[in-house]
């Protein structure tokens, strides 16, 4: 099977973000792999590894696709210390601001040239949080959609991939066949730690650089423009009280005054 | 005067309050033609729920492929309304179903989508609270319909009563919608408890209940609350992961938030910083979320809720 992971590299989800023209500023912040991609990561290698594994010349191979910046770089070398065999970065000025639309766009051209049997993806990115790019490549591609999974299931010899979708609205069995976009829930496995092996081999696995004009993608003004942001004010100062014994009884007093009991 | 397509949300049979919210904010804009999307049979009792919201019109369209083939076949049917109404926005629920559904309608209708607005103006321009609710976003699509996704529990519902006209729409879903099949359906468990996203308020526990939520929970069932958990009770196995409010949990605006045992990290503020009121609980005085704490108590929480729990159940009748 050839099974590729998007990814994206996003500011750490410690920092605290801010606007600048409009865009979020990611240059002066820590920037790391996008923490709801690592399942995605583990997930493809599992599925690799039940099946014949990813090494070398084996039977799979764990391609890791993302669109960003150079210094994306590091991420995807996170992902393929953590065991995928080689990556693919979009890296291009023109597509600095990218909006939803666009990054499936170039995304699911990239995949169309590789004739991936699965795509995997995080639900979401920690920055803009939008859960929409995995659907949107699915519609883009014209391939089955196998979103939020908590389980995937995949037999090679049929091509038929099923999981188990969780979401507000509960939780769903769902199949397709092959070629399909999974996106995965946060825990639905416990992602490796790169070990030394693994970042030793990293180094020399290939990370294939490419502009925007490779995939033939044509960039327009993004289709959705912000006109303006602030930080909002900070919240007024609140009474805190150290417990003598009484807080439980003053703490049900201000709940009567705010008259939320 | 424009008119505003919305995508109907149903809770069982009937039309969800989100339904009426994302009515409200789309009258704002235009005259709100609802689309009900049913199986067969079902179209015209689910359409007859639409009885509050400013709702001029509904139309219905009746197949099977929705609840067999899920997103891709509603986000068919949404398109092929758009293309024939041409409406100036198209308003759907912010849950991870409907902005799905926004995101594949986007690309076949080539238009700009923002996801989860928390108020939307005549103009289309949205308002967003980004980055856990730190900053405040105005944005309008530039291409194409405006596809919007409106937060549930944030724009005031207008519980006008309607009695929209209805019109009958006979659609096909292409086969390319249909590539995965839903083989089983199950309604999220319902415990005791209201869910998470849409109480009104939410007890939550951290590190420090040390793996004990009992103090926690007898406090929230005190107050009808939801309960949830910081990220390092999930990761530490004492509360499920579905509970988990922060920035890779859920985000949750309640009227009440009361963090017990939370230190407050940008994880955890991040999902809950919007809400109105909030009351923090934790041993340690330099806890960072005492900051947002409009009501904070330093003092062991296994101390301080039993009597306010005690405090709380003697005020109800």
């Amino acid at each position: 099977m050839k099974i590729a992971v998007c990814i994206k590299q996003v500011p750490d989800s410690w920092a605290e973000k801010k606007m600048v023209g409009g865009l979020l500023d990611r240059a002066n912040v820590d920037a790391v792999l996008n923490d709801l991609d690592e399942y995605a990561i583990e997930e493809a290698l599992r599925i690799a590894e039940a099946h014949g594994g990813n090494e070398e010349g084996g039977a799979n191979t764990v391609t890791v696709i993302s669109m960003g910046p150079e210094r994306a770089t590091e991420a995807i070398r996170k992902a393929l210390s953590m065991g995928a065999n080689d990556s693919i970065l979009i890296s291009d000025a023109t597509l600095a601001g990218a909006d939803a639309v666009l990054t499936s766009q170039v995304l699911a051209s990239v995949i169309t040239k590789e004739n991936f049997d699965i795509v995997i993806c995080g639900t979401e990115s920690t920055d803009a949080r939008m859960s929409v790019v995995p659907a949107m490549i699915s519609e883009k591609l014209d391939w089955a959609q196998l979103t939020f999974a908590s389980k995937v299931e995949v037999d090679p010899s049929t091509q038929r991939v099923s999981i188990t979708r969780v979401t507000e609205a509960g939780v769903e069995e769902i199949f397709a066949v092959f070629p399909v976009v999974i996106s995965v829930v946060e825990k639905i496995n416990e992602p490796r730690y790169p070990s030394f092996k693994g970042i030793m081999a990293a180094k020399k696995k290939t990370i294939d650089i490419r502009n925007c004009a490779s995939t033939g993608v044509q960039v327009a003004a993004a289709w959705s423009t912000v006109i303006d942001s602030a930080p909002r004010p900070p919240r007024a100062a609140g009474v805190v009280v150290t417990d003598d014994g009484g807080a439980g009884q003053k703490l049900v007093d201000f709940l009567i005054e705010k008259k939320l009991v | 005067m424009s008119t505003v397509l919305i995508l109907a949300d149903f809770v069982g049979e009937k039309a969800s309050k989100s339904t009426v919210e994302i009515a409200t904010a789309g009258a704002v804009i235009g005259e709100v033609t609802a689309l009900v999307l049913a199986p067969v049979g079902k179209g015209a009792a689910r359409a007859a729920t639409l009885v509050q919201g400013p709702i001029a019109k509904a139309i219905v369209v009746e197949s099977d492929d929705f609840d067999k083939h899920g997103v891709p076949a509603t986000a068919d049917a949404l398109a092929q309304v758009i293309t024939k109404m041409q409406p100036a926005a198209v308003l759907v629920v912010s849950y991870a179903f409907g902005k799905e559904v926004a995101g594949r309608v986007a690309m076949k209708v080539e238009s700009g989508i923002i996801t989860d607005a928390v108020a939307i103006a005549a103009d289309c321009t949205t308002t967003q609270l980004v980055f856990g609710g730190s900053t405040t976003v105005h944005s309008k699509v530039s291409h194409g319909v405006s596809i919007i996704t409106v937060r549930p529990n944030t724009v005031t519902a207008d519980f006008v009563t309607c009695s929209p006209a209805i019109e009958t729409l006979p659609l096909s879903i292409a086969e390319k919608s249909k590539l995965a099949t839903i083989t089983s359906s199950q309604p999220p468990v319902k415990g005791g408890r209201p869910e998470l996203t849409e109480a009104n308020i939410v007890v939550s526990g951290g590190r420090g209940t040390n793996g004990d939520f009992a103090a926690v929970e007898n406090f929230a069932d005190s107050l009808g609350a939801a309960v949830g958990a910081s990220r390092a009770a999930t990761d530490a196995g004492w509360y499920p992961h579905s509970h988990q409010v922060g920035q890779t949990g859920k985000t949750v605006s309640p009227t009440l938030y009361v963090a017990c045992g939370i230190s407050g990290a940008i994880q955890h503020r991040a999902g809950m910083q919007t809400s109105k009121t909030i009351v923090v609980i934790n041993k340690d005085p330099e806890a960072p979320l005492f900051e947002l704490a409009d009501f904070g108590v330093v003092g062991d929480l296994f101390a301080v809720l039993p009597p306010a729990t005690e405090g709380v159940k003697a005020r109800k009748p």
